[in-house]
């Protein structure tokens, strides 16, 4: 791939999305505009911003490439972003709106009144924001090493410096303009290549992806094995290998392996010929796709249950991710957030019919990706791989900076976001300008673990971010808005035993703490169990404990649900209060 | 192996942070923990414990007499005098009870309690139970008062008639008197304060009526289709300002009555006075106390144009920063001596061109406490520089719907 272009974008992308944002307010209305200046955003504009935001690495390069590797099976993570935002609709948008909270962290105090409850709210919302963030810095790194070679911690520093630069700048400050930006640009830089792949493919013949046997090369294919692996033969396959395999040390010699499980030590280079299927990935206990399997091995009886989790997770957890919450401040009214996201449901939608598209070419066309470990590039390799030349370069630098718009808006959102808690609730709060400081720290802590932990893959990484959120939020946002009996000591061991749960679960797995088999499978898709618990806590807790209902219940209620013309003033009395 | 190195960076940051919270929390409280260290004699700890249990009653009883207060009253209060039952009524009903034989001697308690409430004086009575096995045989009443006489009442149940019950009861009800008068002091200030930021809300003042009026009396001849234009805005702008409900709106209803105000000043003026903004729409739903934001753009314009000779440009600015909104109102007029605004500020100079800007920062302090006031950068010929800040979220402030 031509290193230039692809920098060119990648530069091309970290400019306009700093300029956008810095000079977006330089432009200046006169009185005679003045109703366009104090006239709210839109919900078409808002919807893309929220989209924008929404969209991160996961969906980007993520979805790609578990369909390469995993096949259809994986179409239920874009299933489940999207349908994430109806739960969202139906339940949450307009009275989450109506209750006049910023974060999360506002919601739980303006409905439950207590200050603790606050306080543990806003531990999730940075616990739930790093674990996104990791994500996001990752495969920046991946690209960035894809495209110029760089090591790669480089691409997730480079995201991690300009987004705590602009945004400790106060650079984003005409953040929906730039969010709204960066959809349309991750739409377009998906949509352009994929039609001149589906041309080159279709000009091809047209073959055909085949998921249910292994997939086959095409021509003759280097492929070098970075990490230690463990590969599965059906049947004997001959190549050519530069390094060690089952302990043998080879120098470009033809080998012979017979069927069973083989041992691939890092940096070993095989030369597979055309037509022959691709060696399959064994999970083992150090292998880092390991803890992934369930859902990607499919074959050991787990996969219904892993199904479940994962539909459960992305339904219910886009409501209490930190970054989507605070966008719909910005909707004048309730009316508006709910008309907002419904557009952000197409918009969305419209993205997500293009990933699955780019992981059936990546079968086709890439199939070694799925053995080397980094099918998340599968994405930014295709144009080289299909159209080549200098169209393929150019093609493939526009994929780039796409990813890296993807990068920037997800992180930069998150980013705000952490940091706004960081300040306001976590870190003693002396000075007024404490937002400053505390977004190094919102970038630092994702970044640092990035570097010492191990390469997941993007999509189910973020799954994760969506478990935690589903088992700890969605139970406060659903009961808070839908029972009037919900009270602070529930909502806080609810929240607790839910999200505390579900996060341990997930930390535990991602650490390879977890045994095998079904307490595998069950700590790694912790939202089957971990919701209904965060559900069933929070309503016995708050039956057990009747006399602490908050007393404004009924009028927050009444806010929450009433339109806002019907709303009658607070009284000043309460109002203080 | 890469996932042990990703757990031990993961807890020992949690470590890191449990530390820091814990530290801060005991440097914080070190200074409680140095009393306890000493107890004292055990007449001295009587009395501490005597003081401890007052002081539980006292938070309920300092939001006044009510069924609720003294349900969370009476239990304190009924250890602090160490009788077989305390009950605590009101002019009229029992409020609460606590101890045993509620069920049988509720009815009575009117009975007894109604000299009380008639003379304000303690009374001793046995209470003529009827089951021989009850304990409660005397009943000490004891008149709580407020400012306006005698609110309720204070009944001790003991077994038999003792002189330390009457005294004991007779001073714990002196006791809850205070605090009840407490009570009724902070309503009042509460009531005070509340009519003092009814006095604050910006009001319009009468000379910008009249002057638009007259400017547009001088369109009515020439330029009739503006004169009815204005006088619409005249009529959008007064209904805003005029209303009464709710103490909070939207910036973007306070941008549209600043519109309508700067529409009426730029008919008088023309062409001297040209305005910018820059308005982030993001910030526009941000709910801020009514009327606060047109005294500063009113006070612009008027230093903006205290120089006849030339022009006023005015900029009005509101962008996001996280969890606030920061709002500027820029002029380039004359500015201000910084003393003298610092004493307008203080509510030295009452008349005189600041009283806007004092009372607006006296509003955002009172609402949003006392970070939260205008931050003025200014000096003589050099223009002046008014920003405020507003959380985008504050318990209890939601902006009331235009009319």
């Amino acid at each position: 791939m031509n290193q230039t272009y692809a920098v060119a974008a990648v530069t091309a992308v970290v400019l306009a999305t700093v300029l956008i944002g810095a000079l977006g307010l330089r432009v200046s209305r006169t009185t005679s505009d003045f109703y366009v200046a104090s006239r709210t955003a839109g919900p078409r504009l808002n919807a893309a911003a929220i989209s924008g935001e929404y969209l991160s690495a996961a969906s980007f390069l993520g979805i790609a490439g578990l369909v390469l590797v995993q096949g259809p099976a994986m179409l239920w993570y874009p299933v489940g972003y999207t349908a994430g935002y109806l739960v969202l609709l139906v339940l949450v948008a307009a009275p989450l709106r109506r209750s006049g909270a910023y974060t999360l962290s506002d919601f739980a105090e303006a409905r439950l009144e207590s200050p603790q409850v606050r306080r543990l709210a806003s531990l999730f919302v940075v616990g739930i924001g790093w674990l996104y963030l990791l994500p996001q810095l990752q495969g920046a790194g991946l690209t960035l090493e894809i495209l110029t070679g760089a090591p790669d911690w480089v691409g997730g520093l480079l995201v991690a410096v300009v987004v705590t630069g602009t945004v400790a700048a106060g650079g984003m400050r005409s953040i929906t303009f730039v969010q709204a930006f960066q959809y349309w640009l991750k739409l377009t830089a998906l949509l352009v290549p994929a039609f001149f792949l589906v041309a080159a493919w279709h000009g091809d013949g047209a073959p055909r992806a085949r998921f249910d046997a292994p997939a086959t090369l095409r021509e003759h294919t280097v492929v070098r094995v970075a990490d230690t692996v463990r590969l599965g033969l059906d049947a004997p396959l001959t190549l050519t290998v530069t390094g060690t395999v089952d302990s043998v040390r080879y120098e470009e010699r033809p080998v012979t392996l017979g069927p069973g499980t083989h041992h691939v030590s890092g940096g070993t280079v095989l030369a597979l010929p055309p037509g022959a299927p691709v060696p399959e990935r064994r999970a083992d206990g150090s292998d880092p796709l390991g803890w992934s399997q369930p859902l990607a091995g499919g074959r050991d009886g787990h996969q219904l249950y892993a199904t479940y989790g994962l539909i459960l997770a992305t339904f219910l957890g886009t409501m209490g991710l930190p970054h989507v919450a605070v966008r719909f401040y910005t909707s004048p009214n309730g009316r508006a957030a709910r008309r907002t996201t419904l557009v952000v449901l197409g918009l969305v939608g419209a993205f997500y019919l293009l990933p699955g598209v780019y992981g059936a070419l990546g079968r086709i066309y890439a199939p070694e990706l799925a053995l080397t470990g980094s099918a998340d590039a599968a994405v930014l390799v295709l144009p080289d791989r299909i159209v080549g030349g200098a169209l393929g370069d150019l093609l493939g630098a526009f994929l780039a900076g796409g990813a890296f718009a993807a990068f920037l808006s997800t992180a930069s959102g998150l980013t705000m976001s952490v940091a706004g808690v960081l300040a306001q609730d976590v870190l003693p709060s002396r000075a007024v300008r404490h937002f400053r400081l505390a977004t190094p720290l919102a970038t630092a802590v994702p970044l640092a673990v990035g570097v010492a932990a191990s390469k997941v893959p993007v999509a189910d990484a973020v799954g994760l971010a969506f478990a935690v959120s589903a088992s700890s939020f969605c139970p406060l946002l659903v009961l808070g808005i839908w029972w009037r009996r919900l009270t602070p000591p529930g909502a806080a061991a609810g929240l607790l035993l839910g999200g505390g749960s579900a996060l341990a679960a997930v930390m535990a797995t991602r650490a390879g703490l977890a045994p095998g088999g079904w307490p595998h499978t069950l700590m790694a898709w912790p939202a089957v169990w971990s919701v209904p618990l965060g559900f069933l806590t929070m309503v016995l807790v708050s039956l057990a404990t009747p006399r602490s209902v908050p007393p404004g219940t009924a009028a927050t209620l009444a806010r929450l649900h009433l339109p806002e013309e019907f709303t009658a003033p607070v009284p000043a009395q309460e109002a203080r209060r | 192996m890469s996932g042990i190195v990703l757990a031990a960076a993961a807890s020992a940051g949690a470590v890191l942070l449990a530390a820091g919270v814990v530290l801060g929390r005991l440097t914080a409280r070190r200074g409680d923990r140095a009393a306890d260290l000493d107890l004292g004699t055990p007449v001295e700890r009587a009395t501490f414990h005597t003081l401890h249990t007052a002081s539980l009653a006292a938070p309920p009883l300092r939001a006044g007499l009510t069924g609720e207060t003294a349900r969370k009253a009476v239990r304190p209060l009924r250890s602090l005098l160490g009788t077989e039952a305390l009950c605590l009524t009101d002019g009229s009903a029992v409020l609460a009870w606590d101890g045993p034989g509620a069920a049988h001697h509720h009815a009575g308690v009117s009975e007894l309690a109604a000299a009380t409430l008639e003379t304000g004086r303690s009374s001793s009575a046995p209470t003529g139970c009827a089951d021989p096995g009850c304990e409660l045989r005397w009943a000490v009443t004891a008149p709580l008062t407020g400012e306006e006489g005698v609110l309720g009442a204070l009944v001790a149940y003991g077994p038999r008639e003792s002189a330390v019950l009457v005294r004991a009861a007779t001073e714990v009800a002196r006791w809850v008197s205070v605090q009840l008068e407490l009570a009724e002091l902070d309503r009042s200030r509460t009531r005070m304060v509340e009519a003092e930021i009814r006095a604050l809300r910006a009001q319009i003042s009468p000379h910008f009526i009249f002057n638009s009026l007259a400017a547009i009396a001088s369109f009515v001849r020439t330029d009739p289709e503006r004169a009815r234009d204005l006088l619409l805005e005249f009529a959008d702008f007064t209904r805003y300002s005029f209303r009464r409900q709710g103490e909070f709106a939207q910036l973007a209803d306070e941008l549209r009555a600043i519109e309508q105000y700067l529409a009426l000043a730029g008919a008088r003026f023309g062409d001297r006075l040209k305005v910018t903004l820059q308005i982030a729409p993001e910030v526009l739903p941000v709910a801020l106390p009514f009327l606060c934001l047109q005294p500063l753009v009113e006070n612009a314009v008027k230093h903006g144009l205290q120089d006849r000779e030339r022009g006023c440009r005015v900029v009005i600015a509101a962008r996001d920063a996280g969890a606030e909104a920061v709002v500027t109102v820029e002029d380039d007029g004359v500015g201000m001596d910084p003393e003298r605004l610092r004493a307008v500020l203080r509510g030295e100079h009452p008349s005189g061109s600041g009283i806007g800007l004092s009372n607006v920062d006296e509003r955002l302090r009172q609402v949003y406490g006392a970070g939260y006031g205008l931050v003025i950068e200014t000096g003589v010929g050099a223009g002046m520089k008014v920003t405020a800040r507003f959380p985008k979220y504050r318990p209890g402030v939601h902006p009331s719907p235009p009319l």
